[in-house]
């Protein structure tokens, strides 16, 4: 579209998004230029979808705070991705071991490789050191750190530690200029076969134009006080920073 | 086995309906995910022989997920139209299938049936149907809608401005609203997906995009795509909602999954109809659907996704919406694995929503732990407009930067347009010349020809 908006006009939209805007076109298609960096960034996302969390890395990053290993059913990426049900069941080595451990707290997290290891790994540590700041007068579990992991994982480990609350933090679906997103997913009283309506979400946390760590830490103190309030979490719990207005319904307020 | 093919002295056996429609559908991931796809290419063809001889009356006895427990279930018999059923009542799936390719069924004979087909005889049907009797029948299917703008009229192909941002920070979602409508993108709905699920998030977004599109005099509709309840109470709070936006399935579990029943959904259709908001029309209900939705809620009752997926649009239906579109690669690959399965999942969803009276449209699309590239969005986008697809979902550069999916971009919406000679809805395409972003043979444009004072008023506003 250069040829129809001004350059600086465009210099300054584009300040404004990470959006793909003003890129141009030849005839009606795009020029090369951009069809060739679009690949460049597809080959990037299908790379971060494959690759490996480094756990132990992850494990140092999160010192002095206690941690635990654990992985899903999926022995593997390639059944993980065919099969989110075992990505959603604890293996029976991760079951005997949380069994073990049976710590009773009023929030555990989990962090989770989910879609993206790449993001869990360059952001999951701080993430979570920022979101623990905000609940300092609340008693919290170790963080378990889980392998080949679905948002619903979250459910059986946070009941096998007596969590009141479980927060899965979790790399998200990469896309072509965010390959590295994390999401948080609350759940009030997990137990496994709570469905997605009854999470809280704080999605696209990342450092290229997305939530910073600290507003999505204090989104989270919010919404999970709210949730120990309410003794509920999901669609019911409404992220509502603002003052309300009086409710004209008050079965609705 | 109530349902049995002898194929080649080989007897195939199928327990009950569902088993049958599950076996007959074309390969899918989340078929074979969910244990129902066909054993073999083989049963897969004796389970088409069977659903061929099936009487279409049989679905209006034989529920997929019953009755009793499922209210999807029961919107689907309980508003099923005899009268709208009668031309086709005599007929089984496979015959249903040659009538509909027929010359019999005319725009006329397709719009009388539509209130008489259930999702499960539109499922049925697409399974004994090649992708190209899938384009042909929804070629000839009329369904014309309206808010500010006409959508689905004939030469027509109408796009949705999806101008998201990873902050939904306000001006950037300006900027991009911007890129598409110099695309000339926008005329089914400028609807953005907020990052965050936030009544306050939500209202500062529609009422930016309300005043973009007044200050502008832009004959199309916004949209804040949050979720059902949220928009009743942003309603109730006075903000200038257009269109309601919720994502439906085709059970009460997997609705149940998404927050909502179809009670809620009654009251938020009653209370955007009471907003009276629509210049040339009053369709006021925005849904997306996508196979595969019921499975991962575990709300499926053992039915193949795309039936599921037919299923939803019987909810969508109850409520005369503007707009429905398919999400088709959206939700990955152990739904839909590669492009060979999304092209033909995006063909059917088009043909069924039509068949059932839907303004259909598509997001073509996919993620990146799917197995397809820009090359199959280019197959099925071209394919859908062939098929007389109402509306598409356009991205700038196909990269949508908060929900982390590609989509079509602007660009793509050109090129339909150029290639197969087709327009905006008339509406839009009237402001599109007078703004001076369109010339009025439709094509965009160049600055020195007339651009530059809508370009130069935007530039003030954002400056």
């Amino acid at each position: 579209m250069s040829e129809v908006v001004p350059g600086e006009l465009w210099a300054r939209l584009r300040r404004t998004t990470p959006a793909r805007i003003a890129l141009g076109r030849i005839g009606n298609a795009l020029p090369l230029g951009e069809v060739l960096d679009f690949q460049l960034a597809h080959a990037r996302a299908r790379d971060a979808v494959h690759a490996a969390l480094d756990t132990a890395a992850l494990e140092a990053a999160l010192a002095p705070l206690p941690v635990l290993h654990v992985e899903s059913d999926a022995p593997d990426r390639a059944t993980y991705l065919r099969r989110p049900d075992l990505g959603r069941r604890l293996s029976d080595r991760s079951t005997a071991l949380l069994a073990e451990t049976g710590t009773r707290c009023d929030v555990c997290f989990v962090i989770g490789d989910g879609l993206s290891a790449t993001g869990v790994q360059a952001g999951a540590a701080r993430l979570l050191k920022a979101c623990a700041a905000e609940l300092g007068d609340l008693a919290i579990g170790p963080v378990v750190i889980a392998r080949q992991a679905r948002v619903a994982l979250g459910d059986p480990i946070g009941e096998a530690l007596g969590a009141r609350v479980v927060v899965m933090i979790i790399g998200e679906r990469p896309g072509l200029s965010v390959h590295d997103s994390l999401g948080i997913y609350l759940t009030f009283a997990p137990r496994p076969g709570r469905s997605d309506a009854e999470r809280n979400c704080i999605s696209n946390i990342h450092s290229a134009g997305g939530l910073s760590p600290e507003d999505a830490a204090r989104t989270l103190g919010w919404l999970l006080r709210e949730a120990l309030r309410l003794q509920l979490s999901g669609v019911a719990l409404k992220d509502d920073q603002t003052p309300a207005l009086p409710a004209k319904d008050p079965s609705r307020a | 086995m109530p349902y049995t093919c002898d194929l080649g002295g080989e007897r195939h056996g199928f327990a009950d309906l569902k088993a049958v429609l599950a076996a007959a559908s074309p390969l899918r991931s989340g078929d074979e995910l969910a244990g129902l796809a066909a054993s073999s290419a083989t049963q897969r063809v004796a389970a088409r022989w069977v659903l061929a001889d099936l009487p279409l009356k049989t679905f209006l006895t034989e529920a997929v997920a019953p009755y009793e427990s499922d209210e999807v279930t029961r919107l689907i018999i309980d508003s099923h139209d005899p009268a709208a059923f009668a031309p086709i009542a005599h007929l089984t799936v496979g015959g249903f299938r040659d009538w509909l390719l027929s010359e019999a069924a005319d725009e006329a004979a397709l719009a009388a049936i539509a209130r008489g087909v259930t999702p499960e005889m539109a499922a049925a049907v697409s399974k004994l149907m090649r992708n190209q009797d899938l384009i042909a029948v929804a070629k000839k299917i009329r369904v014309v809608t309206a808010f500010r703008t006409t959508i689905g009229l004939p030469g027509r192909l109408s796009t949705r401005l999806q101008p998201n941002h990873p902050a939904d920070d306000p001006r950037g979602i300006a900027a991009a609203v911007l890129d598409g409508l110099l695309h000339g993108v926008g005329d089914a709905v400028i609807g953005v997906n907020p990052a965050t699920d936030s009544v306050p998030a939500a209202t500062t977004l529609i009422r930016m995009l309300d005043e973009l599109r007044e200050a502008y005099a832009i004959p199309t509709q916004t949209c804040v795509l949050t979720h059902v309840t949220n928009a009743l109470t942003i309603m109730e709070r006075g903000a200038p909602v257009d269109l309601v936006f919720q994502s439906i399935a085709g059970s009460e579990a997997a609705n149940a999954g998404f927050g909502i029943d179809l009670a809620v959904l009654r009251e938020a259709h009653a209370a955007a109809q009471a907003l009276g908001r629509g210049t040339v029309g009053r369709n006021a209900m925005y849904f997306e659907t996508g196979q595969g939705s019921a499975l991962s809620a575990n709300a499926h009752h053992g039915v193949d996704q795309q039936t599921m997926e037919a299923r939803a649009y019987a909810v969508a239906r109850a409520f005369d919406p503007l707009l429905v579109n398919t999400v088709v690669g959206f939700i990955g690959p152990e739904y839909l694995y590669d492009g060979k399965q999304i092209v033909r999942a995006g063909l059917e969803d088009h043909f069924c929503g039509k068949l059932l009276g839907l303004p259909m449209g598509c997001d073509v699309c996919y993620t990146n732990h799917a197995e397809a590239d820009q090359d199959d969005m280019d197959s099925l986008m071209t394919l859908l407009t062939v098929a007389g697809c109402s509306f598409l979902i356009c991205v700038p550069g196909s990269d949508d930067v908060m929900l982390s999916y590609q989509s079509l971009s602007n660009h793509d919406a050109l090129y339909l347009r150029h290639v197969m000679g087709l327009r905006p809805a008339p509406e839009f395409e009237a402001w599109l010349e007078a703004v001076g972003i369109a010339a009025p043979d439709g094509t965009l444009r160049a600055l020195a020809d007339g651009a530059s004072p809508f370009v130069r008023q935007i530039a003030e506003t954002m400056a």
